[in-house]
């Protein structure tokens, strides 16, 4: 079993965990968007807040959360020792800094990451917090639906009617755009997936993925503010 | 034309490193080594000790030179050393910033020069394929694909000069591993101890010190002999296989 | 001196066969209690070492550089011969034998060169199983090309860089002995001096470049792999820290310098742009297949050229002299270095050089554009193609053949080869003499050995292209570790060698003595200004053509440089330090004396030779004339106290080749 620990503590076994991690997040993140783009259907919050009550007490998604929970403590920690291991192992920086042999998302991984850890508290202590450890939501029922729902929609909605959180989550899924540009094509390099004909169709994909993702996300911010705006 | 440079000094790895600024007269068809070379006759013959580099061949094959020029390896053209660099790629008036490489596990001996004995610890662990003089067959007896045996050629190019090491921000040897992996693995004297030899020389690897890989591609471009990252592919996907399916 | 070459009985074929199964051998468990001394890890060091480490000696290797990978034998482009005959065209070992002896103007050892010719085809199978990624042909086998010269195609090679695949096949075995232990590395450690204990060499005093410490190291033999002595002219093809110490060190202890006057000079070099020039660098002999060597017919022309007031293209086809076509018609081009070396000094003293110096001639691909593209225009069908359609097809063949030597000379000289012809002239490349050895390579001092071009064996006054690696490989893995045997053999009773006996004391003390004195001297002109002089007088003296007046003046101006440097010299620092000043010192101060004993050989080789070619000895249309009466020997010198060498004969017995005058007309 010595093998296990050995492998896990090399560096291309630390890569493994970061690329696998990786990948698993950036398949939350699609999921996440289906979920979260009902919050654009006009049912006043219906159907978001139902598929919120589903997310919120199937036990078969409380599993998976956990697991999502692992994976972006692993993904941070490993992360951030990594960068810590990398500073080390570089030791002193050049005077001259360039970004001629490499773009300068790749060289700031750590930092992104980081920035978007920081965004995720700000985004979970504002919803997931909110709907799971506090009592503030209100309880609402749905003609048809024979039990009550948490009004996470009315949330997300007075939460997207401040300009400077629309602004912070803008902010967050640039960082989470340039993390994704370097991140999912690194994905595939550190699982040893390369060959020259794939990995150029790869790339490509990762940057419309990335970009994509992005752009997906934060039209639901960007709608719900302006279309309150259109209310008043 | 007319220089300025802004060199790194060093007493020796214990001691405070800082930069000296010279002003220099040198000529376009002059090799950058040999501007210092005008530098260093000038130091010398203010009685004053000349900035220690290293350098053998000056042709751009034996990689001894380990200098950084304004932030990049080797210096700004692709695929040149910085013995094959020229001064007609500067003009007069330029300010130049030379540093040594940095990486923890090059550590600087002094001024330019640093240890890089690290790679060949990496060798040792097995960059070597196991046949003793007087054992081998007749040189055909087995064909080798031409292809194959030109990707091995692709990865055995590396001049061993660390280039890669120094571009790279967090201190990984991850190219120059992989390429003397690859250049074995790609033949099929070398297959036979490939799995022990992937992970004996990443376990050492790592043992010296060097930083993980993230995927920046900073080694690939700075890489005087133009080796490419997709040598590092390969090398996890090596690794990986031979960790998973094999003993 | 009665220098004996040991050379075995038996017929040319036989010899090494014979004598190998004859040897004396040692049995592995003496071999664990044997040490050996090696120093130098190019291709001959570090094969040796490893082979000796595999045999189960006690290894101890020597290199000054960082690491054993970074010897000049990475530098070699061409390729290696072997007389394999795969592609069946005839070639055979004698007939590499025979390339050799004709090649090398009859001034090497029959019994050597022959066994090098058998030892050929087993590097070849050697550096194949270490994973050297030779050139192959698309069924799998290995290609081959030919080379200056000769007539077969027996020449291995990746792509340009053949020594550089060698070297790093034979560094990784190295490096596997220094895994297993049998081979205790010492990077960045240079010797200084052997240590001779009751007449054997039992050590070296060597010099810790990092920390400046001086150390002595003992052991049962000494094995010295240390190259040649090429950088005694400054500008030369050789790396800038080649140096002749190691094997200069043992001539002031006794050691012959065998041949020191036989030099290469390599004709397609690029030219010197100037002053503050450091090193030469070598365009591959193969652009000679193609290339055309001119210079201008007219004075005028020349001058306007090196004015820069007229390029090259302007210059008609009526007013260019393609002088080697002109003068051997039936070579061409194609004709030997040491040919085609004096014939671009000839047309450069006549003052029709072209470039500003008036030291370089044209190496001209224009005709060979036209005619490429001409063939693939024919080839692809098109009729009646424009001249701008020709150039340009005949541009990418071109490319494909030497894409890789154009683009390097176009970084160095800024100057588009595909535009404007290259320019090119002579340097000095490689040095036939070297220690004097006998047929075991053991040199006239006991336990003392000298492989590869520290030694003088192989190449007589001319080195074929692509031998050069051949023998430093043959010497390492299939001779030495034979021949040490006859020297071990009767060591097995040795015990241990002591570092602590008063041979090895008083060698340290006179070392550092040495170190201390040029440390102290303190005077006013830099080391590498010192190089500079030497160089430009060996140049003038003994260069590309001597004449006797030339070099008893140039051994007058050696001996003054020498004092001068004595009494001048400054190096910056301390001894116990990282101190690059000093170690050049220590090598340009051996260059000094060793330059004059080239010099010397040079005064006492009354006939042209090879490399050695003497302005008095040429024959009447302005060839090299040999003189096999007198001169059929190797000359070989010592080192005496009062600093006047004397010279000691081997005469050199042709009993299988017939000796002629090697004509290209």
């Amino acid at each position: 079993m010595r093998w296990i620990t050995e492998f896990l503590t090399s560096s291309i076994g630390k890569k493994l965990v970061m690329s696998l991690t990786g990948l698993f997040l950036i398949s939350f993140l699609i999921v996440h968007l289906l979920g979260n783009l009902q919050l654009l259907i006009s049912d006043n919050g219906k159907s978001f807040n139902i598929y919120a009550h589903f997310m919120s007490t199937n036990p078969l998604i409380k599993v998976i959360s956990i697991g999502l929970y692992a994976g972006i403590l692993l993904h941070a920690i490993q992360g951030i020792l990594i960068a810590l291991q990398n500073k080390k192992a570089k030791g002193s920086k050049y005077a001259v800094n360039t970004n001629a042999n490499g773009s300068w998302i790749s060289k700031n991984m750590a930092l992104l990451g980081t920035f978007i850890l920081f965004f995720l508290c700000v985004h979970m202590g504002d919803f997931w917090y909110k709907v799971k450890f506090t009592d503030t939501l209100e309880m609402i029922t749905y003609p048809g639906v024979d039990y009550q729902v948490k009004d996470v929609f009315k949330r997300v909605a007075v939460a997207f009617e401040n300009i400077w959180i629309v602004i912070i989550y803008l902010v967050g899924l640039v960082a989470l755009g340039l993390h994704l540009i370097h991140g999912f094509q690194s994905a595939f390099t550190s699982l040893g997936l390369q060959h020259k004909k794939y990995t150029p169709i790869i790339n490509i994909i990762g940057i419309l993925f990335s970009v994509g993702i992005s752009l997906a996300y934060a039209v639901i911010p960007l709608i719900m503010y302006f279309s309150k705006l259109s209310n008043y | 034309m007319q220089l300025t440079l802004k060199v790194w000094r060093q007493k020796n790895n214990k001691a405070e490193g800082k930069f000296e600024f010279h002003k220099i007269q040198a000529e376009e068809h002059m090799s950058f080594l040999e501007m210092l070379d005008v530098l260093n006759e000038k130091i010398v013959s203010e009685k004053k000790e000349p900035v220690a580099f290293e350098h053998d061949c000056r042709e751009g094959i034996c990689g001894s030179c380990s200098m950084v020029i304004n932030g990049r390896p080797h210096g700004p053209q692709a695929g040149t050393t910085t013995c094959q660099l020229h001064m007609r790629a500067y003009k007069s008036g330029d300010t130049i910033t030379i540093e040594p490489f940095r990486a923890t596990s090059f550590p600087v001996i002094k001024d330019l020069v640093v240890d890089r004995s690290s790679f060949d610890n990496i060798i040792q662990a097995g960059g070597y394929i196991s046949v003793n003089t007087g054992q081998a067959v007749d040189g055909n007896a087995i064909p080798v694909n031409r292809d194959d045996a030109s990707d091995a050629f692709d990865s055995a190019a590396c001049i061993g000069c660390g280039a890669c090491v120094a571009a790279c921000p967090n201190g990984s040897a991850m190219l120059f591993t992989s390429a003397k992996i690859n250049h074995l693995e790609k033949l099929p004297q070398g297959k036979i101890e490939h799995n022990t030899r992937v992970k004996n020389m990443i376990k050492q690897m790592d043992k010296e010190g060097f930083g993980k890989c993230s995927n920046v591609g900073a080694c690939g471009v700075e890489c005087p002999k133009e080796i490419p990252m997709d040598n590092i592919a390969a090398m996890n996907r090596s690794y990986l296989t031979s960790v998973f399916t094999k003993e | 001196m009665k220098l004996d070459s040991k050379t075995p009985e038996g017929s040319l074929a036989e010899k090494w066969t014979k004598y190998r199964g004859s040897m004396n051998l040692v049995a592995p468990n003496n071999k664990r209690r044997l040490d050996v001394i090696v120093v130098g890890t190019g291709l001959a060091g570090a094969s040796a070492a490893s082979t000796l480490g595999e045999l189960g000696y006690n290894v101890k290797a020597f290199t000054f550089h960082d690491s054993p990978r970074r010897a000049h034998s990475i530098a070699a482009q061409g390729g290696i011969n072997a007389a394999k005959n795969y592609q069946n065209d005839g070639d055979s070992i004698y007939r590499l034998f025979y390339d050799t002896i004709k090649g090398g103007d009859y001034r090497s050892r029959e019994s050597n060169v022959h066994r090098l010719a058998e030892c050929s085809t087993e590097i070849i199978d050697q550096a194949v199983a270490q994973g050297v990624p030779f050139a192959r042909e698309y069924g799998g086998l290995l290609a081959n090309r030919s080379f200056g010269g000769v007539q077969v195609s027996r020449t291995f090679y990746a792509r340009g860089q053949t020594g550089q695949q060698l070297l790093i096949g034979a560094y990784s075995g190295l490096s596997r002995q220094i895994a297993l232990g049998k081979v205790k590395m010492h990077n960045r450690h240079e010797m200084l001096d052997v240590v001779i204990v009751d007449g054997k060499a039992r050590g070296i005093i060597t010099r810790n470049l990092l920390t400046g410490k001086l150390e002595k190291h003992a052991a049962h033999c000494v094995v010295l792999a240390t190259g040649g002595y090429g950088n005694v002219f400054y500008l030369s093809t050789n790396a800038m820290g080649s140096n002749v110490s190691a094997a200069w060190r043992a001539v002031k202890k006794g050691a012959l310098m065998a041949n020191p006057c036989y030099t290469q000079i390599h004709p397609t070099c690029i030219p010197v742009s100037g002053e503050y020039q450091s090193k030469l660098t070598l365009m591959s002999e193969s652009l000679r297949n193609d290339g055309r060597v001119w210079v201008p017919n007219k004075l005028d022309d020349a001058k306007a050229i090196q004015q820069g007031q007229k390029t090259a293209q302007e210059l008609k086809e009526e007013d260019r002299d393609y002088y080697l076509e002109r003068r051997y018609p039936a070579f061409g081009n194609l004709v030997p270095r040491d040919v085609a070396s004096r014939a671009a000094k000839t047309a450069t003293d006549e003052g029709k050089g072209v470039v500003k110096t008036g030291l370089g001639v044209y190496l001209d691909f224009a005709a060979a554009i036209e005619r490429y593209g001409k063939s693939t225009a024919h080839t692809k069908g098109i009729s009646n193609p424009s001249s701008a359609q020709i150039k340009e097809l005949g541009e990418e063949v071109v490319s494909q053949k030497y894409g890789n030597l154009f683009q390097m000379y176009e970084k160095i000289t800024g100057e588009n080869p595909y535009k404007s012809p290259m320019k090119i002239y002579p340097a000095v490349h490689y040095t036939m003499g070297g220690l004097w050895v006998d047929y075991n390579l053991e040199t006239n001092i006991p336990g003392l050995f000298a492989l590869g071009e520290a030694n003088f064996s192989d190449h007589g006054a001319n080195r074929l292209g692509a031998s050069a690696l051949m023998q430093g490989l043959a010497d390492g893995y299939f001779v030495i570790p034979y021949t040490i045997g006859q020297f071990l053999s009767n060591e097995i009773r040795t015990p241990q060698i002591s570092n602590e006996s008063p041979e090895f004391i008083t060698a340290e003390k006179e070392t550092r003595a040495r170190l201390d004195h040029l440390i102290d001297t303190n005077g006013n002109q830099s080391v590498e200004s010192f190089h500079r002089k030497l160089g430009k007088i060996m140049w003038e003296y003994c260069g590309m053509s001597r004449n006797a007046e030339g070099l008893q003046k140039g051994i007058k101006m050696i001996q003054d440089l020498r004092e001068e440097f004595k009494k001048d010299v400054f190096v910056p620092g301390v001894v116990e330090e990282f101190n690059p000043e000093l170690e050049k010192a220590t090598r340009v101060a051996d260059f000094l004396e060793m330059g004059e004993v080239m010099m010397r050989d040079a005064l006492d080789r009354n006939e042209s030779c090879g490399g050695h070619f003497r302005e008095e000895y040429v024959s009447s249309d302005g060839e090299a004339e040999r003189n096999d009466e007198e001169y059929t020997y190797v000359a070989a010198w010592e080192w005496l106290e009062n600093g006047k060498p004397q010279v000691h004969k081997e005469e050199l017995k042709f009993e299988n080749v017939e000796l002629k005058t090697r004509s290209y007309k």
